[in-house]
Formats: structure tokens, C-alpha cells, sequence
């Protein structure tokens, strides 16, 4: 089953007030660049359970849901990664 | 021209929130409610597995493990819950701006002018149900009718995750053969009384005569009779952007007046005592601390003071009251009421920001130590503990504001 996991982003913050992701961190240090956001919406993670901000990211060609909730990042981890 | 009313009902609302927090609770029976250690408290929600093995909400623990003894029962994260309907709101908000709220789970919305911007009144109870479940990830029922009590019935008529019609066409069959008990304001009391009319259903309840009805449930009578035949026209109140409570305070007409202010210390130690633990209960601490005083004379005054962090705990409601009143009285006429008030409210749990000059670890025990006192209260009584200062006098210090306290319910024909 999927587990929910916060992860560490870093992020661009626009002069307008946009936020864009620009890599996800993982807890050993390993840092994954984020290629396109392809789509921001509100939605819920029913698998990883949790409701906030969705960003579709591609990372390495593959399409990731990386979600804002409240101040915090989490993504739809499975078996670990 | 006839309204568009939704009455938006979250399906079991604490429940459906902490299963999708978490995915262990969605296959087993479980139920949101208070103390499990303790054993003591009740069910304030349940998911649908719970509700299959019998488990009601509103009944003590115990008798819900009895039912279902495999039953996981979690404690309420009443700030989570916030969030969801704040996030839920948010939907509604996009759609009208008139949203009256009924409950923490529940609103009404006029859609009167809007419906027709975004199709038809069904397709845009069905829009908002499907945003609910993607958005937020939890489900709603929702009734749409012409008027507030039947939309309210609708949403209760099919669940979960679901839209009822109800409309001057079909109310006769969806609304008459109700049991009269599930219209608004139909209580214990009132169903008796009915159901020794002869009234058993919303439908009895519409064909009886209104002068008799009047006659033997007074005024309410007729209000009972005008809802069952869905002539109810409340309006629903333009949304509100503050929280319902903005502030909670107590004042007392003192048994005798009060000359210094070893005296004003003493009422406004059992004062704080009230209103801290009135916070607590609601979840919530206020960074504005007030103080009202009334002399002999009745004329009065007020002052206040901001604290630099928000507190829910009597000692420092009470310091803080104290040196207002410290400062502003001059005792050249005896008091005769004195008031606290805490204001600027927030929800208890959240983020705090932490200060040099206070010891965050001295606050947790404080916090404690008033809770323990508050729990020993509510078992044996108010003055089973007590404040040294509070024995100096105690006729002024022996009223419980808090039990004494009459909370009156929100009104339906409010504004």
C-alpha cells in the first residue's frame, strides 16, 4: 500500500507569489530535479491520505503527484520510494 | 419566484476526515470519540463499518465496545476538522455567498440566483459533491428543495454521497410518510405530545388544523405546521467570514460589593477559573485579555490589554485581569459586578510562536495541573478544589459561573 511520506522541496518563489517546485530532496540527501509541472490542482491522496495543493511533476520522465498541504510536502510513496 | 436551497451535509464527518488521514481505519470499524484510556465519553462519529455493527453516535464508549468490541476508537483532532470544512467552505464559496453555517458539518446555501449559471440546480448540487470528494476527499449528501427545513430533510434522506430533489411536486411522497420526529425542532418532548394527537408523520403533521396545533403546542405549533407543509420561509444568512465565537467571558453581580481589591482578587480568581476552563473546552485560547467593572451606582467601565501569546490558563487570565483592574480602580465607590473576557481567539494546538520570557515547559505543566483540577470538578463538584484566596471570603467566592452559565441554542430565526 502506498505511505504517505514528507519530503524535503526545494522551491522557486516568484515575484508574483507563485510557487514553483524545483527538486524533492529525500531523507538520505538524495536530491531528484523536477523536469515540467504539468498540472496544479486541489485535490485528496485517498491512497497516501491527506488533501491539499497537487502538482504533477515529472521527475526522470515519470509523472510523480508531489502535494502541498497547508506548509508542508508530501508525495504518494510506494514500497519506500 | 421559488428558491433554490441546498442543505450540504458532510457524511459522518470526523470520521470520514481521520480515514482519510488514515488508510489503516478505512476496513475496520472505528469510531471518533472521547477518552479511550479513561473509558469514559462518547461516540461523535462513526464510518460506515461501525455504523453497520449498530454503533450510534451520542452513546457512551462503553456501550458502543459492547456492540462492536473490535471497534477502534480515535480521539478528535477538533483543528484538523477545521480545516476540512474550511476547505470545504471554500468550494461552497465559489458557487454563492450565501452560506449559513449549521454545525461544523453542515450549511445551507441560496442558490437562487446562481443554479442557473452553472446548469440546472441538480447539476450543480452533483458538481459540488464530485469537488468535495476530488478536492477534499471526503463525501457529502445534499438536499435541494425550495425552502431550509426540507432541504435539510433531503440531505438526510439518502447517504452517503448523495443528491435528493425535493419539490412542491413530490413532497407528498418523499416528505409525508417521514416520521414526524425527523422534521427540524421536532424533539422527544414534542414527538410525544404529537404522537398522542395522532400525529406520526410529517404528513399527519401537515393535514392536522394549525388551530389545533397552536392550541397544544403554543406558538410552535404553527411553525411545525407552516415546515411540514413547506411554507418555511427563513432566509439563509449571507456567509460569515469570522468564527461563530469571538469571545467568551463571564461577569458577576457580587453577593456584596466589592471595597478593595483583595475583594475584586477573589471574584476575578473564580471568574478566570470559569472562562479558562470554558476555553479549553471549546478548544480554544484568546490573546485579548478584558475587564469590565460596574459600581454601586451601575456605571461602569472597560479596559483591556493584548498578550503576546495566546493562553486558555486561569493564572494568567487572572494576573493579566488583575493588574487591569489594579490599574483603573479607585475603589471612591464600591463595585457592585465585575467581568473577564477573553477575545482574539484560535484554535488550541496550532503553531505557536514562542517568546524569550516565557517557559514553554512551565506552561505545558501549568496546562496540566488546570486540567487535572478541571477534571477533579467535573466529578466531584466545583468547590472539591479550590484557590487558598477563594477561602477568604467564601460567600463572594461561592458561584460556579461556569456551571451556572446558560449557553442558549443557536436560534433558527436569527437576523
Amino acid at each position: 500500500m502506498a505511505k504517505k511520506i514528507y519530503v524535503d522541496v526545494i522551491l522557486h518563489h516568484s515575484k508574483e507569489g507563485r510557487i514553483k517546485p524545483l527538486a524533492i530532496v529525500w531523507a538520505n540527501g538524495v536530491k531528484y530535479a523536477i523536469d515540467k509541472v504539468t498540472q496544479i490542482t486541489k485535490a485528496a491522496s485517498t491512497v497516501a491520505g491527506g488533501t491539499g495543493i497537487r502538482y504533477t511533476c515529472y521527475i526522470q520522465g515519470q509523472p510523480r503527484y508531489l502535494y502541498l498541504e497547508e506548509d508542508r510536502w508530501f508525495i504518494e510513496s510506494h514500497k519506500g520510494g | 419566484m421559488e428558491r433554490v436551497i441546498f442543505h450540504c451535509d458532510l457524511n459522518n464527518f470526523y470520521a470520514s476526515v481521520e480515514c482519510l488521514h488514515h488508510p489503516q481505519y478505512r476496513n475496520v470499524p472505528m469510531a471518533v470519540g472521547g477518552d479511550v484510556e479513561k473509558r469514559h465519553g462518547i461516540i461523535l462519529a462513526k464510518n460506515m463499518l461501525a455504523k453497520k455493527a449498530g454503533v450510534t453516535t451520542g452513546e457512551a464508549l462503553w456501550q458502543a465496545m459492547q456492540k462492536c468490541p473490535n471497534l477502534t476508537i480515535v480521539k478528535p483532532n477538533f483543528s484538523l476538522y477545521l480545516r476540512f470544512s474550511r476547505l470545504v467552505r471554500e468550494i461552497y464559496a465559489d458557487y454563492t455567498d450565501r452560506i449559513e453555517s449549521f454545525g461544523i458539518d453542515e450549511v445551507w446555501m441560496d442558490v437562487t440566483e446562481s443554479a442557473k449559471l452553472f446548469g440546472d440546480p441538480v447539476e450543480l448540487a452533483d458538481t459540488i459533491r464530485q469537488r468535495i470528494k476530488d478536492e477534499v476527499g471526503i463525501t457529502a449528501s445534499i438536499g435541494v428543495s425550495f425552502n431550509k427545513v426540507f432541504a435539510k430533510l433531503g440531505s438526510d434522506y439518502k447517504k452517503p454521497d448523495a443528491t435528493t430533489v425535493i419539490t412542491p411536486q413530490n413532497m407528498e411522497h418523499i416528505v409525508f410518510p417521514l416520521p414526524v420526529e425527523d422534521l427540524l425542532y421536532v424533539g422527544r418532548a414534542t414527538t410525544q405530545k404529537m404522537h398522542l394527537m395522532g400525529i406520526y408523520t410529517i404528513g399527519d403533521c401537515a393535514r392536522t388544523d394549525v388551530g389545533l396545533l397552536k392550541r397544544r403546542l403554543g406558538q410552535w405549533g404553527e411553525y411545525l405546521w407552516r415546515f411540514a407543509n413547506g411554507l418555511d420561509n427563513s432566509p439563509v444568512l449571507v456567509h460569515q467570514q469570522e468564527p461563530p465565537v469571538k469571545s467568551i467571558g463571564n461577569s458577576t453581580t457580587c453577593p456584596r460589593d466589592l471595597a478593595n481589591l483583595q475583594d475584586v482578587k477573589i471574584v476575578a480568581f473564580v471568574l478566570a477559573e470559569s472562562v479558562a476552563a470554558r476555553l479549553k473546552e471549546a478548544h480554544l485560547m484568546g490573546s485579548v485579555i478584558s475587564v469590565g467593572v460596574r459600581d454601586i451606582h451601575l456605571h461602569g467601565y472597560t479596559r483591556q490589554i493584548k498578550l503576546q501569546q495566546a493562553t486558555n490558563l486561569s493564572d494568567e487570565i487572572a494576573k493579566t485581569a488583575m493588574e487591569l483592574f489594579e490599574s483603573n480602580i479607585d475603589f471612591s465607590t464600591p463595585l457592585r459586578s465585575i467581568g473577564i473576557k477573553v477575545s482574539d481567539l484560535q484554535v488550541d494546538g496550532g503553531p505557536q510562536q514562542l517568546t524569550l520570557f516565557r517557559d514553554p515547559h512551565a506552561q505545558e505543566r501549568a496546562l496540566a495541573l488546570e486540567t487535572a483540577i478541571e477534571k477533579i470538578r467535573d466529578k466531584y463538584g466545583f468547590t472539591s478544589v479550590q484557590r487558598l484566596v477563594m477561602k477568604e471570603d467564601p460567600l463572594l467566592s461561592s458561584f460556579n459561573p461556569k456551571h451556572d452559565h446558560v449557553i442558549f441554542p443557536e436560534s433558527y430565526f436569527k437576523g
